[in-house]
C-alpha cells in the first residue's frame, strides 16, 4: 500500500480524513453516549444526507455547484437539524427524545425527495450511504482539518463544563454551568463531526463509528480521562482497518469499520462476562433524563 | 441561634407558590435561613420538599413569591459557588459514569475556576484537602461506582464543599445509606456546621434521628406547618401541626422510643 499511498492522491485524502475522524468521532462519542444521545448521531447523521441531496439538485439547475463538494451543504444542514432539535428538546421538556424521530422523519423524507427529484439513485448516494476512499478530496480534506482544529480547540476549552453536564445536569445548572449554551455548542459540533465522517464511513454508519468505540471503552475505564484514550485508540484501529480493507478488497470502507469495532465491543464483553466478579454494573444506571 | 439575628438570612422566601398543573405543591411558604443555622426541613414522601429546594435554586419557577439568596434576587443571584447542594437523585444517577472520585469533586470547582479556564495546583490541593475532610482522600482514584452509598453520599458532600460554600443544602441525603453510616454522616454535618460554620439545610422524612443534631427544624407539607427549635419540636404536638397525615404520625411514635 505505500507505493499507491505516495503514488495515489485520493488515498493520501482518504488516509487522513480517516485519521482525523477516527479520533473526533470517538471523542465526541465519548459525551454522547455517557448523556445517552447516541439516536441524536442518528438523526443528525440523516439530516445530513438531506443536505447532500439537496446539493445534488441545485447541481442540476445551477451547474458551478456541481464543482463544490457537497460537504457544505451537508454541513449547513447538520447544523441547521441539530439547533432545531435542541428547539424542539425544549418544546417536549417532559418527553425530550421525541425531538430524535421527528428530526430522523424530517431529514428520511425531505431527502428521499431531494434524491428523486436530482435522480440521485445512483452510485453516487452508494458512497455517501456507507462511504468511499475514493471520492475524498483535498477540498474535502482542507475543511475536515479546519472542523477537526476548531472541535478539538473547544473540546479543551469546555472541557471541564462538558464533564458536569454529562454527570450531572442539574448540578452542574445550580453550580452556575451555562448548561444550555454549551449544549448548543455541543451539538452543533456532533453535527459538523457527523458531516466531516459522512465522506469515509458514510450516513448510515456515522453513529456507530460515534457510539461503538466508546461503549467499548465504558466497559474498561475508571476515569473520564481513560474513556477518551481507549474510544480514541478504538476508533483510529477501526478506521484505519477500514479504510485498508477498503482498499484492497475494493469494498465500502464503513462496514469494515462498524464490524471492526463491533468486533471490538464484542470481545470486551465476552472479557467482562468471564471476569464476572471484577464488574462494575456498567450498564447499570438508571436514567437520568435526557 | 440568637447570636446571628441580627445578620440578614441566607436564604430569604417569601410568600411562595408553586402549582403542577391544578394541582398546588406549595403554598404561601415563608421561610428564612440564618447564618450558622442547622435547620432541618421534615415532611412525609410527596409533601414538596424536593420541590421548595429546587425554587429556592431557581431549577423551578414559584407562581408566586419571591426568593432572595445572600439579599440577592434569585434572578440576580450569581454566586453559585457559595451555595453547595447535594441533590436527592445524587446517590441514585451516573454511578456506572466513568468517574473517579477525584473528576467528582472537582466538578464542585468548576464554576469558581470559571470558563475557559483550567484547574491549577491549588484547586487540586483544595480537592485533596476536602476529600480528607470528608474521610475518603484514600479513594481518590476510586471508580465512583465501585464505593458503597455511604461513600459515594461522602464523595458528593465534597463535591459541594470544595468550593468553600457558606450555605450546604443536602436533599434526602441518606436515603440508601446503611443505619451505621448514617449516624457518622449526621456527626460529620454537625462537626462541618460547628468547625467550620457553614449553615446546612437537611432534608429528610426521617424526623427520628435527625432532630437531635440539627438546631431548628421546619415541617413541610404543602404549607409550613412548624419552624422552631429542635427542642420545641420534639416537645411540640406533631399530629396537631400535621392534621390528617398519618404517615408523619407512625413515624414519629417509630423512632420516638429514642429520645
Ligand atoms: N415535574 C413534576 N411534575 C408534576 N408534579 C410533580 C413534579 N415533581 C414533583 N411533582 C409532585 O409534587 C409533589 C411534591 O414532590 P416532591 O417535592 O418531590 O416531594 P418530596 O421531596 O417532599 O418527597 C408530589 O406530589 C409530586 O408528585
Ligand atoms: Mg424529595
Amino acid at each position: 500500500m505505500m507505493n499507491e499511498f505516495f503514488t495515489y492522491e485520493f488515498l493520501q485524502n482518504a488516509f487522513f480524513t480517516g485519521i482525523m475522524i477516527g479520533f473526533l468521532a470517538p471523542i465526541l462519542g465519548v459525551f454522547i453516549v455517557v448523556r445517552r444521545l447516541a439516536l441524536i448521531t442518528d438523526a443528525l447523521s440523516h439530516v445530513t444526507l438531506t443536505g447532500i441531496a439537496f446539493h445534488l439538485l441545485l447541481a442540476q439547475t445551477f451547474t458551478f455547484m456541481q464543482l463544490m463538494s457537497p460537504l457544505y451543504m451537508g454541513m449547513t444542514f447538520a447544523v441547521a437539524g441539530s439547533l432545531l432539535m435542541e428547539k424542539l428538546r425544549n418544546v417536549y421538556t417532559a418527553f425530550k427524545e421525541l425531538a430524535i424521530p421527528i428530526i430522523l422523519s424530517i431529514g428520511i423524507g425531505l431527502g428521499v425527495v431531494f434524491i428523486s427529484l436530482a435522480d440521485g439513485f445512483n452510485n453516487d448516494l452508494f458512497n455517501y450511504l456507507f462511504g468511499s476512499i475514493i471520492t475524498v478530496t483535498r477540498e474535502d480534506l482542507s475543511v475536515i482539518s479546519i472542523v477537526t482544529v476548531v472541535v478539538t480547540g473547544l473540546l479543551i476549552l469546555f472541557y471541564k463544563e462538558l464533564l458536569f453536564l454529562s454527570f450531572d445536569e442539574e448540578q452542574a445548572s445550580v453550580s452556575g454551568i451555562p448548561g444550555k449554551w454549551i449544549n448548543i455548542l455541543f451539538i452543533i459540533m456532533t453535527a459538523l463531526v457527523i458531516a466531516s465522517s459522512m465522506r469515509i464511513v458514510g450516513i448510515l454508519l456515522v453513529s456507530s463509528l460515534m457510539t461503538l468505540p466508546a461503549a467499548s471503552a465504558i466497559q474498561l475505564s475508571k476515569s473520564f480521562k481513560q474513556m477518551f484514550l481507549y474510544s480514541i485508540i478504538i476508533g483510529e484501529f477501526s478506521v484505519i482497518t477500514g479504510i485498508i480493507s477498503a482498499f484492497y478488497l475494493d469494498i465500502s470502507p464503513g462496514g469494515v469499520i462498524v464490524l471492526v469495532a463491533l468486533s471490538i465491543l464484542l470481545i470486551i464483553l465476552g472479557c467482562k462476562k468471564i471476569h464476572v466478579g471484577t464488574s462494575r454494573k456498567k450498564m447499570s444506571y438508571t436514567d437520568n433524563n435526557t | 441561634m440568637g447570636e446571628y439575628i441580627l445578620e440578614d438570612p441566607i436564604v430569604k422566601v417569601t410568600n411562595v407558590s408553586l402549582k403542577y398543573g391544578n394541582q398546588t405543591i406549595l403554598e404561601n411558604i415563608d421561610l428564612n435561613i440564618e447564618k450558622g443555622e442547622f435547620l432541618g426541613l421534615v415532611g412525609p414522601n410527596g409533601s414538596g420538599k424536593s420541590t421548595l429546594i429546587k425554587t429556592l435554586l431557581g431549577l423551578i419557577t414559584p407562581n408566586q413569591g419571591d426568593i432572595e439568596l445572600f439579599n440577592k434576587p434569585l434572578n440576580k443571584f450569581r454566586q453559585w459557588e457559595r451555595i453547595g447542594f447535594v441533590s436527592q437523585k445524587a446517590n441514585t444517577i451516573n454511578t456506572g459514569f466513568p468517574a473517579t472520585v477525584y473528576e467528582v469533586v472537582s466538578m464542585g470547582l468548576y464554576s469558581k475556576v470559571g470558563l475557559l479556564r483550567f484547574l491549577n495546583r491549588k484547586h487540586k490541593r483544595k480537592i485533596d484537602e476536602t476529600l480528607e475532610s470528608v474521610g475518603m482522600l484514600e479513594y481518590k482514584n476510586r471508580n465512583i461506582g465501585e464505593l458503597s452509598g455511604g461513600q459515594q453520599q461522602r464523595v458528593f458532600v465534597a463535591r459541594a464543599l470544595v468550593s468553600e460554600p457558606d450555605i450546604l443544602i443536602l436533599d434526602e441525603p441518606t436515603v440508601g445509606v446503611d443505619t451505621s453510616s448514617v449516624q457518622q454522616f449526621y456527626q460529620l454535618l454537625t462537626k462541618l456546621n460547628q468547625e467550620k460554620h457553614i449553615t446546612l439545610l437537611l432534608v429528610t422524612h426521617d424526623v427520628g434521628v435527625m432532630t437531635s443534631y440539627v438546631s431548628n427544624v421546619a415541617c413541610l407539607n404543602k404549607t409550613l406547618h412548624f419552624h422552631g427549635t429542635s427542642k420545641d419540636f420534639q416537645e411540640s404536638d406533631l399530629s396537631s401541626l400535621y392534621g390528617h397525615d398519618v404517615q408523619v404520625i407512625t413515624h414519629d411514635h417509630e423512632h420516638g422510643g429514642r429520645h
